[in-house]
């Protein structure tokens, strides 16, 4: 047995990950449309914390602008998906520079509001790397606050405070299923491709040398690293996660509306990245859950029979954070790491505190 | 003239509030090294004790001066808790735990308060003065003269007494405080201390107009991020005058330019910050810091 410890452990990785394949194949089976759409909106937390987790867990940045480019990619993909004939509708006319075609099937806006949100991610972040520091934590909470208001003042594109409706696409190639059930493997499908580019993104040089400048930026410079250069792709990188993920939100709920993407949605997202594990691409499915399930548990627990206010997820959240941040920096992954090298009977050191 | 005038004394009084709320987190920034992100929600939940109190039947300056005492206490209690754990861990692990911080406070607030919102009553009366034909309201000369005192007070606290030099000491070099026998970790709770009681007068200051409601502080938050990137986030002197200006900055813009108006105030004042900072990216009173490789 010993000596195929170590073929275990490179063997675990993908093991996990064809049993995830499994598990989100088979449940559908057993859930009606409700827990359908629940599962399917924590595909699209997977991607926007995937994103998120590569900024913060691995190139050692903080967003607090997430929610915000969540937010545009789902009004990039409601614009181009309703086209300038589907806004003609809301008596929007937007300005004729605009390249909004003439409506097209929702799945294929995706990619294009990944690559949007993706360049603008890359723009805004060249500013606000530039002066290092913390100053791009600040300039996402900035553009969070301003996002609402940005999208409720530009009613002539966005349709304002009203937000756009979008019709629910119907299942293609003729399959015989639900359009729910469509759009629960369209987002499971996109969430495992995007898990995939994430895994080959940080196991190579890029990933490399985005670890050396979250663990020393002077350090990485001497190594020949180009710091701004590398967390400037890292904020890219994760705004595309970030609009794909809102693409496909827009899809599954059918509307888009300034408030949907409040700033707090940044800031739960990013507390969800943390709880979940920093640097690790497993965690982000623990954040995931926690951020779709959380909400519903801490309101109505399970073992109490009262309701508790709509403000105890809130503070469940920013507690679970801290205590996290206090004992068990890896988070919940950093957790089962513990727990699996206790179970193996190696030496217990502690969970590696990634970001750390 | 005059309607511009008038335009410059209510952007001051705002600006002294994002002033203290700046000046709060410079605080911080210089004895802890790190950004306080719940800043703005110790200061609501601190004014909202104070409504707490006043409708307890206390009357404004007693209940005023009240809350500062529990704000210094609570921001002490929370360096105390749960920075100093983490004193000697990266940055980016901090600045997660005061979001932390950030979330739950909130949370918290609404939850024992409730998200309604409520009004607050202010010291001053809601009439107006005539100055060389320029009309000031009572409330927005309140406002600043409360916030400038402050503010004063602070800097003689640090000018002239033997306690504000030791904690400017630890704030130049712990390692150095602590080899002549100053007890470094209570300065710095000392500091956070300041900062909320700091914090609560700005909360108190801004509540009668911006209405009492859990959220209260978030923009201004930004706003005195802003501000205190803006005067260079290691100076005191540059927070002030960074809150000012951006007041009446924000002020002159939203009246004067229509493509801003009332809407676009923020991100307007955010792109002059940004300009700002690409041109000098230490701000206007700030050190640069070199990092040697």
């Amino acid at each position: 047995m010993g000596r195929w410890r170590p073929l275990l452990g490179k063997a675990i990785g993908p093991v996990l990950f064809a049993l995830g394949i499994v598990v989100v194949a088979l449940l559908p089976r057993f859930m009606g449309e409700f827990r359908l759409l629940q599962f399917t909106l924590v595909a699209i937390y997977v991607i926007a914390l995937l994103g998120l987790n590569i900024l913060t867990g691995y190139s050692g940045q903080i967003s607090l602008g997430h929610g915000a480019f969540v937010g545009l990619g789902a009004y990039i993909c409601a614009l181009l998906s309703l086209g300038r004939p589907g806004l003609e509708l809301y008596m929007i006319d937007p300005p004729g520079w605009l390249p909004l075609g003439d409506g097209m099937r929702p799945v294929f806006t995706i990619p294009i509001a990944a690559l949007v949100t993706g360049i603008i991610g890359f723009i805004v972040g060249i500013p606000a790397l530039r002066l290092g520091g913390i100053s791009l934590a600040l300039a996402t909470l900035a553009i969070a606050v301003s996002f609402p208001i940005l999208m409720k003042r530009f009613s002539e594109v966005t349709g304002g405070g009203g937000g756009l409706n979008l019709n629910l696409p119907e299942t293609p190639f003729g399959w015989d299923i639900s359009t729910r059930h469509w759009l629960y493997y369209e987002a499971w499908v996109t969430a495992g491709v995007l898990f995939v580019v994430a895994w080959l993104l940080v196991r190579g040089r890029i990933g490399r040398a985005w670890r050396a400048i979250r663990d020393g930026e002077v350090a990485a410079v001497s190594a020949g690293v180009n710091p701004a250069l590398y967390k400037t792709f890292a904020f890219g990188v994760s705004s595309a996660y970030a609009g794909a993920a809102g693409a496909l939100f827009a899809i599954e709920t059918s509307y888009v509306n300034p408030d949907t993407f409040p700033v707090g949605l940044s800031i739960l997202l990013l507390a969800s990245a943390v709880i979940g594990g920093l640097g690790s691409l497993a965690g982000v499915v623990f954040g995931a859950l926690l951020y779709e399930f959380l909400p519903i548990y801490a309101q109505k627990p399970p073992i109490f029979s009262f309701d508790f206010a709509d403000q105890a997820p809130a503070v469940v959240f920013g507690v679970f954070l801290i205590v996290i941040m206090l004992l068990l920096p890896g988070g919940v992954a950093g957790l089962f790491r513990v727990v699996a090298r206790m179970v193996r009977g190696g030496r217990l050191r502690r969970a590696a505190p990634p970001g750390a | 003239m005059a309607a511009f005038l008038q335009q410059v004394v209510s952007g001051l009084a705002q600006g002294a509030i994002f002033a203290s709320l700046a000046l709060a987190l410079v605080l911080i920034y210089r004895s802890t090294d790190v950004l306080n992100f719940s800043q703005g929600e110790m200061a609501t939940f601190t004014t909202f004790i104070a409504w707490s109190l006043m409708n307890q039947g206390l009357s404004y300056w007693p209940a005023f001066a009240l809350t500062l005492v529990i704000a210094f206490a609570g921001g002490a209690l929370v360096e105390r808790t749960i920075i100093r754990p983490v004193e000697h861990r990266p940055e980016i692990v901090i600045v997660i735990i005061t979001i932390g911080l950030l979330i739950a406070l909130n949370g918290l607030t609404g939850w024992i308060w409730g998200a309604e919102v409520k009004s607050f009553d202010s010291p001053f009366p809601n009439r107006t003065t005539e100055v060389g034909g320029v009309v000031i309201s009572i409330q927005d000369l309140g406002v600043l003269g409360v916030c400038l005192a402050t503010v004063f007070v602070l800097w003689a606290f640090f000018r002239f007494t033997t306690l504000g030099l030791v904690m400017r000491a630890v704030a130049n070099s712990q390692e150095a405080s602590r080899l002549m026998g100053v007890r470094v970790g209570w300065m710095l709770a000392l500091g956070w201390g300041l900062a909320a009681a700091l914090g609560a007068v700005a909360g108190m200051m801004a509540a009668p107009t911006v209405f009492l409601d859990p959220n209260m502080m978030l923009i201004i938050l930004i706003y005195s991020f802003a501000a205190a990137v803006l005067g260079g986030i290691d100076s005191p002197v540059g927070a002030v005058v960074g809150g000012l200006v951006l007041g009446v900055l924000i002020n002159v813009l939203g009246t004067y330019v229509d493509f801003v108006g009332g809407e676009l105030r923020l991100p307007a004042a955010l792109t002059v910050l940004l300009i700002v900072l690409l041109v000098r990216p230490q701000g206007l009173f700030g050190h640069r810091v070199v990092t040697r490789v």
